[in-house]
């Protein structure tokens, strides 16, 4: 009996709260945010609230057409993969508790990992779709996951470093029993979101989906129910990106009242989503070499003087 | 990338990048472009024909209806020409409101640039800028002409409107807040460092390079090319206002940019010395309906470089020939050389620096033998005749559709 | 930059929202033609100048006349306006012409009794 309420509890955490409803509510949310928000700073009207719930139910509506030339199964299969390694990395991110929902020892690695799998679906499903734009823009896709991916490691493992742990869990309580450690990750912080912006592929890092170059890169062929899927997964990628940001760079506050919990952690994805707006009005696109050139002459040493910073503080702890 | 794929890929006909088709086809290597084919035409619509069979001043209306940014060029251009055939003296105050819309029109156009070279390096925000600011200038133009495009302001012998003093005072205060916002708008063109990268560097036309290959307007400015109609050949009232012609030693898009922004700059300042010495004359002549035979060229300053209209008229009311050379298709053999050895991604952007209005160039006819290997300019009796030739060659004769016609022609 | 990014939330956005909202055009604005048939003798000069071929004179009875103009042919560069030596026609700043249907695109202008 025991047992079955408690897969019972596990499909209504997987599949609801906080799992799949919840962050396809999340999504549409943050993507309001972040268009009206990028819409106010441009002196326009911008979108009404139900405008993302609204563009989801007509996509999948449309027809889906998939070219006679793509590889089948690669090209239905990739916004699947890519939704679902996004949605199942949720449960390993400590959201409002200081332990994540599935926790084991060395998950923050599973966590990066789990993130970079929708660039590679996105990859793969360019690759296979055979059109030119597609392959053009799916390769400068993965020409910019080896760059930034270096930095954001580097930032992230730090941050565990110094709590000197490969677990989540234990992580997140080290901080706890020391308030104000996490203010030495500052700059960490700065890399991991300049990170996250290239990985969500925001201005100025929207080089792979640069829609007066190659149309719309890895998405170009995709209509119908799959671009929805993708449109979905991009959104959910925002949350569990801006949420897996404040868990490892802003770990406080886990141990008020379960509202107020909740409370700050909306308010800290909130404030990451409203600096990746601010940063999309703000640049103009960089070029593929441009990026690169960025990435590794200047993020990876901010992100080794962060590990510095961090080895010597972890000296002092001791 | 050593083992980068060689592939050939099309911007265009239809394409983002692109405002209006043209058909670019990229020959890439990697993220480098080998070469680039250029293929015009989709614009044609037979302009040049049909002005021969409509009156001068129906012409007019459809000359200006050429291209919607630079519909005031092309009118001013085609009316100088007729007015210098038909032996017509304007007046001052005409003149004057002339270069009036011509400056307004400059503005309106550089503002639009603006906005689509921040569009095609993805930013933005610097496209909504612009435009929001466009819409004073617009708002100006309905004003003063009644349209926002297309402004029919000049007719045959003068303009068709006259200006008054409300009016002049709603301008001033329009070209005050423009000023301002150009002024902003050159300080994030020399600070903001994303776009600085995006633009320094690209499309570099050196100044041999634009002397060869014929640029003009700001494409040729910016390569220090110091040619500018308004100055070398006065017409309207530009022999009666000072400004400077701006050139600039970049060569690249960073520089047309600055080039277009300081334009912007003295366009302000002709448009206040024009209004503050308003001429008190009548607004236009009376012009006859049928033109003596002649020939005419005229020049004119066009946002985008020189726009030249040439028409021969015989003595009817309709004109024998027209024909349009517009800025544009000067500026084309440029983007070839430009984009050798360029990346794929600045290919839009270099594309829009040089300002195209593929509307206004799709005028030419060029023949190409397939056994010979040079290109031959053929005129129209000529061209004609070798086509029913052909067509006769295939078993087509059109002898027989073209009996009601064939007498009205004159080769 | 930043400081005009942040200004602009605070301001009104500039999009005015038609069709809630109406701009109003300037009073000269070229729109819809208007025809008085009281003023027109016939000349047809409108007809001879008009690029397009948008309008048409008919005689009903001596020295009464109508007018048929086709917006959709209509340019809207008013030069019949110009052209007509009565001042029968008249440029009002109507612009909202859209129809579904192309035949209410020809208005008719009758003669008033």
């Amino acid at each position: 009996m025991g047992e079955i309420i408690r897969y019972l509890k596990d499909l209504f955490s997987i599949l609801i709260f906080p799992g799949f409803l919840f962050l396809t509510a999340a999504g549409f949310c943050a993507e309001f945010i972040d268009r009206k928000l990028y819409a106010r700073l441009q002196n326009r009207v911008g979108p009404p609230w139900f405008q993302p719930f609204a563009d989801f139910v007509k996509l999948v509506g449309k027809e889906t057409i998939i070219p006679r030339e793509a590889n089948q199964s690669m090209f239905t299969l990739m916004p699947l993969v890519a939704l679902s390694a996004t949605v199942v990395t949720i449960f390993y991110i400590p959201l409002w508790n200081m332990r994540s929902l599935y926790a084991f020892d060395g998950d923050i690695i599973v966590v990066l990992y789990l993130l970079t799998i929708p660039t590679l679906a996105f990859f793969i499903g360019g690759w296979y779709s055979t059109s030119l734009f597609a392959r053009i823009g799916s390769v400068r896709s993965l020409t910019q996951l080896f760059s930034y991916e270096v930095p954001l490691f580097i930032a992230v493992l730090s941050s565990a470093l110094l709590a000197d742990s490969w677990s989540f869990s234990q992580i997140t309580l080290f901080y706890n029993r020391h308030p104000w450690y996490w203010l030495y990750n500052l700059i960490g912080f700065a890399v991991a979101v300049v990170a996250l912006l290239a990985k969500l592929e925001k201005a100025p890092f929207d080089i792979p989906e640069a829609e007066t170059e190659v149309v719309a890169g890895s998405f170009t062929e995709y209509s119908g129910r799959f671009f929805a899927m993708l449109r979905l997964t991009l959104n959910i990628e925002m949350v569990v990106g801006a949420a897996f940001l404040a868990a490892v760079f802003l770990p406080f506050g886990y141990t008020l009242g379960p509202v107020l919990r909740f409370g700050i952690f909306m308010v800290k994805i909130i404030g990451i989503i409203v600096i990746l707006s601010f940063s999309r009005a703000l640049f103009a696109r960089l070029r593929i070499d441009q990026m690169i050139i960025f990435c590794w002459k200047y993020m990876v040493p901010l992100a080794f003087m962060q590990l510095l910073i961090n080895l010597y503080m972890k000296g002092m702890v001791r | 990338m050593a083992h980068a794929h060689k592939f050939k890929i099309p911007i265009g006909p239809q394409h983002p990048a692109l405002k209006e088709p043209a058909s670019f086809s990229v020959a890439l290597k990697g993220e480098k472009i080998k070469g680039v084919d250029v293929r015009l035409g989709y614009n044609h619509r037979g302009i040049e024909k049909a002005c021969e069979e409509r009156t001068y001043i129906q012409d007019l209306y459809l000359i200006e209806r050429i291209c919607g940014i630079c519909s005031h060029a092309h009118s001013t251009c085609f009316v100088q020409a007729v007015e210098e055939l038909a032996g017509l003296i304007v007046p001052a105050r005409a003149l004057y409101i002339r270069t009036l819309v011509a400056e307004l029109e400059r503005i309106h156009s550089h503002y639009l640039w603006l906005g689509v070279a921040g569009h095609e390096i993805g930013f933005d925000t610097l496209l909504m800028y612009t435009w929001r600011d466009r819409e004073v200038v617009m708002d100006i133009l309905a004003l003063l002409t009644g349209n926002r495009v297309n402004y029919g302001i000049n007719t045959i012998g003068g303009v068709r409107r006259d200006i008054d003093k409300t009016q002049i005072i709603d301008v001033l205060a329009a070209i005050d807040t423009l000023e301002e916002r150009t002024k902003y708008y050159i300080e994030i063109g020399t600070q903001e460092t994303t776009l600085i990268k995006r633009l320094s560097g690209v499309g570099v036309l050196s100044h041999e390079e634009a002397v060869h290959l014929g640029a003009v307007g700001p494409t040729g400015r910016a390569s220090a090319v110091d040619r500018d109609v308004r100055r070398d050949d006065p017409y309207a009232a530009y022999d009666k206002v000072s400004f400077e012609v701006i050139t600039d030693t970049h060569g690249d898009v960073y520089g047309r940019t600055l080039v277009r922004l300081k334009e912007l700059m003295q366009a302000y300042s002709i448009i206040r010395q024009i209004l503050t010495n308003l001429p008190d004359t009548p607004i236009a002549v009376k012009a006859p309906r049928t033109v003596k035979a002649g020939e005419a060229i005229s020049r004119y300053e066009a946002p985008r470089g020189e726009d030249m209209h040439y028409v021969k008229s015989n003595g009817t009311d309709k004109p024998e020939r027209v024909k349009v050379r517009a800025p544009t298709l000067a500026n084309m053999k440029a983007v070839k050389q430009m984009l050798k050895d360029r990346y794929l991604a600045d290919m839009p952007i270099v594309i829009a620096a040089i300002d195209p209005c593929f509307s206004c160039t799709d005028r030419l006819v060029s023949l190409e033998y397939t056994d010979k290997n040079d290109d031959e300019i053929i005129e129209w009796g000529k061209l004609r005749a070798y086509s029913i030739q052909w067509y006769k060659q295939r078993g087509v004769d059109f002898s027989k559709l073209n009996k009601r016609f064939a007498s009205k022609v004159v080769w | 930059m930043i400081r005009q990014l942040l200004e602009s939330i605070f301001k009104k956005p500039v999009t005015t929202l038609y069709p809630h909202e109406k701009l109003d055009m300037p009073k000269r604005f070229r729109g819809k033609l208007a025809y008085d048939a009281q003023k027109c003798i016939g000349c047809k000069l409108c007809i001879k100048d008009c690029p397009t071929g948008a309008i048409s004179i008919t005689k009903i009875a001596d020295k009464q006349f109508e007018a048929v103009i086709d917006l959709g042919r209509c340019i809207y560069c008013a030069q019949c306006v110009d052209s007509c030596p009565k001042k029968a026609l008249e440029a009002t700043p109507d612009v909202e012409l859209a129809q579904l249907d192309a035949g209410k695109l020809k208005i008719a202008f009758h003669a008033s009794t």
